[in-house]
C-alpha cells in the first residue's frame, strides 16, 4: 500500500440560509481545493462525494455526477457516500484506499449539505431518520433526544450531579464559540457565557439550545494524492497515517456498553494501530461535538481522559490551544457549523491546516502540531477516525 | 433465510400488549426488539418468546422540540428501560407530568403497554411503540419480598 497525502482543500463559510445552491457550494469548495493543490480539474481521476439530505432539502439526488460536470472533470467515476453525520469521513477513508492501492494518483473528496433550506421541523424529522425507524422514531426520538438520554445516563452511571455535568457541558459550548470567533468560515462568530447557555430554551432535557450544534449549509473539499505526486506539488505534505471505521445497531441495542460508544473505541483503535500512535501522540483533535455531552463522551473513548472524568478537561481549559489536548480549535460542529455531508471533510481539512501551520494568522494555531486526529459519528451507529501526520 | 420474528409480527403483538422477543437456543440470550440473529453470538437458531414487559428505567429525556407532524405530542418523555429479561427497549413514559420528570425516575420499576404511531409521509405505515408507567405497587411488592 502507498502512502496517501492530503495536498490541499477548500471550504465555504458554514451558515444558515446560504444564497447558493448545494451544487454551487460543492463546486466552490471543490475548485478552491483544486486551485490550492496546484492541479487542474482534468487531473482528478475520481470523485468521492458526501451528501445526505439533498433529496429533502433541494429535491436533488445524485449530486456527485453534476459536481464532476460542474468543475469540468468529465466522465470520471463519481460516487456518493452516506453515513449520516459521518458521511465526509467515510468518503475520505474510502477515497484514500483507492489511492493507497495504486489505482488512482489524484482524487477529489467533497461534501455538502444545505440543511437550513428544510426549516427546523422538516430538518428535525430528516435528522431523526438516522435513528431506527421501527424501534426509535415511533417513540418520538429526535437526534438531540439520543444525546439527552446519554447525558442522563452518564450522570447516573458516573454519579455526577446533573447540575455539575450541565456546567461542564456548558464549558464545551463556550470554548467552541471562543474559537468560532477566530474562524472566518464559522457559522457562529460570537462568544457565549455560562449564564447564556444555562438560560437558553430547553430542547430536550437536559439539553438546552446552546448544547446543540446548528443546522447548517456549507461545503468542504480535499484533494488526496499518492506520496510521489504529493511531493511534486507541495513541500508540506500531510499523510493519512491511519484510519478506522465501525458500525452498530440502534441506541438501546448498545445497552451493555452505554454511555460508552463501543463503535468509537473499535474504530479509533484501528486508526491508532495503523498509524503506530496512541492518544498521547495526538497534538490536536477535531471530534464530533454534535451536542456538548457528545464531546465529553467522545474524548473518553478516544483515550484522552478516564471514563467519567472528561468534563474536567473543558472546565480547566485543557482542551484549548495550550492545553493538554487541544480539541475543536475550529469551533467544532457547535460554532463552526454542521452541514452533515461536509463535516468530516471539513475536519480533515482543518487538521491538515493545523499540521501545515497555516492557522497562525487566525490566532488558532497549535504550535508545532505534527499528528492530528479526526473523529466523526453518524447517527447512533457509525464512527470513523483518521490519524493525520506530517513528516 | 426467513425471519423468526419480523417487525410486523412484533408490532402487531405490541398492539395486544404482548412483548415478543427471541431466545437463543445456543447461548440463551434474549434479543428484543428482534433482529435476524442472536444479538450476542449471531446464531440464527432462535425461538420466539413472550417477555413480561416489566423493567427498570435506565435513562430518559423530555422532548420539547418535536419533528415535523408531531408537534402536538410535545412535551413528551422518552425512556430506555432495562427489561427483567436483560435487553433494553425504548418507549414513552406516561401517567406522569413531563414537567415533573427528573433524575429521580431512574431506577423506577415500570409496567408496560403500547401506543400506535400512525406513520407519516416518510414512514411505511403505522408502528406500535411501548408505553411505560411507573408502578409504585410493583416496587413496594418487590421491596417486601
Ligand atoms: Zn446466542
Amino acid at each position: 500500500m502507498r502512502r496517501v497525502s492530503v495536498i490541499g482543500g477548500g471550504h465555504t463559510r458554514f451558515m444558515a440560509n446560504s444564497p447558493n445552491t448545494g451544487l454551487e457550494l460543492l463546486a466552490e469548495a471543490s475548485m478552491e481545493a483544486v486551485i490550492n493543490s496546484k492541479i487542474s480539474p482534468r487531473d482528478i481521476q475520481a470523485v468521492y462525494c458526501g451528501n445526505v439530505l439533498g433529496d429533502f432539502s433541494e429535491g436533488q439526488g445524485m449530486i456527485q455526477s453534476y459536481l464532476a460536470n460542474e468543475i469540468g472533470c468529465n466522465y470520471v467515476p463519481a460516487t456518493k457516500f452516506e453515513g449520516a453525520c459521518a458521511t465526509g469521513t467515510i468518503a475520505v477513508r474510502d477515497a484514500a484506499m483507492w489511492v493507497a492501492s495504486g489505482v488512482y494518483d489524484i482524487v477529489l473528496v467533497c461534501g455538502v449539505e444545505k440543511a437550513t433550506a428544510m426549516g427546523t421541523p422538516l430538518a428535525t424529522r430528516t435528522f431523526a431518520m438516522f435513528g431506527d425507524s421501527r424501534f426509535e422514531y415511533p417513540a418520538g426520538f429526535t437526534f438531540p433526544a439520543v444525546f439527552a438520554m446519554l447525558a442522563h445516563l452518564y450522570a447516573s452511571r458516573y454519579h455526577i450531579p446533573l447540575e455539575k455535568l450541565k456546567e461542564q457541558m456548558a464549558y464545551v459550548s463556550i470554548q467552541s464559540h471562543y474559537y468560532g470567533v477566530k474562524n472566518p468560515n464559522a457559522q457562529f462568530q460570537k462568544e457565549i457565557t455560562l449564564e447564556k447557555v444555562l438560560g437558553g430554551p430547553m430542547v430536550t432535557t437536559p439539553l438546552q439550545l446552546l448544547d446543540c450544534c446548528p443546522f447548517s449549509d456549507g461545503a468542504a473539499a480535499v484533494i488526496l494524492a499518492s506520496e510521489e505526486v504529493a511531493k511534486k506539488l507541495t513541500d508540506k505534505p500531510v499523510y493519512i497515517a491511519g484510519s478506522g471505521q465501525a458500525s452498530s445497531g440502534h441506541l438501546a441495542s448498545q445497552y451493555q456498553y452505554l454511555p460508552r460508544i463501543q463503535a468509537r473505541e473499535i474504530s479509533v483503535k484501528q486508526a491508532y494501530g495503523m498509524a503506530g500512535v496512541g492518544p498521547k501522540d495526538i497534538d490536536v483533535c477535531e471530534l464530533h461535538d454534535c451536542f456538548s455531552i457528545a464531546s465529553i463522551i467522545a474524548v473518553e473513548s478516544l483515550g484522552f481522559a478516564d471514563f467519567g472524568t472528561a468534563g474536567k478537561l473543558w472546565e480547566k481549559g485543557e482542551t484549548k490551544i495550550n492545553g493538554k489536548i487541544p480539541i475543536n480549535i475550529s469551533g467544532g460542529l457547535k460554532a463552526k457549523g454542521h452541514p452533515i455531508g461536509a463535516t468530516g471533510i471539513s475536519q480533515v481539512y482543518e487538521i491538515t491546516r493545523q499540521l501545515r501551520g497555516e492557522l497562525v494568522d487566525q490566532g488558532r494555531q497549535v504550535e508545532g502540531a505534527k499528528t492530528g486526529l479526526v473523529d466523526t459519528l453518524g447517527g447512533d451507529g457509525i464512527v470513523a477516525n483518521l490519524v493525520l501526520k506530517r513528516d | 433465510m426467513k425471519y423468526k420474528l419480523n417487525f410486523y409480527t412484533y408490532s402487531n403483538a405490541l398492539k395486544k400488549n404482548q412483548l415478543l422477543g427471541l431466545k437463543c437456543r445456543s447461548c440463551g440470550t434474549i434479543t428484543c426488539p428482534p433482529i435476524m440473529v442472536c444479538r450476542k453470538c449471531a446464531d440464527s437458531d432462535q425461538e420466539v418468546v413472550q417477555l413480561t414487559g416489566k423493567g427498570t428505567i435506565e435513562t430518559f429525556t423530555t422532548t420539547f422540540v418535536a419533528p415535523m407532524g408531531r408537534e402536538v405530542e410535545a412535551p413528551y418523555t422518552i425512556v430506555m428501560v432495562a427489561l427483567d429479561e436483560g435487553p433494553w427497549i425504548s418507549g414513552n413514559l406516561i401517567d406522569i407530568d413531563p414537567a415533573r420528570v427528573d433524575m429521580t425516575i431512574i431506577g423506577s420499576r415500570v409496567t408496560f403497554g403500547h401506543k400506535i404511531f400512525p406513520g407519516d409521509s416518510y414512514s411505511s405505515g403505522q408502528a406500535a411503540r411501548p408505553l411505560f408507567s411507573i408502578n409504585h405497587s410493583l416496587q413496594l411488592m418487590e421491596n417486601n419480598i
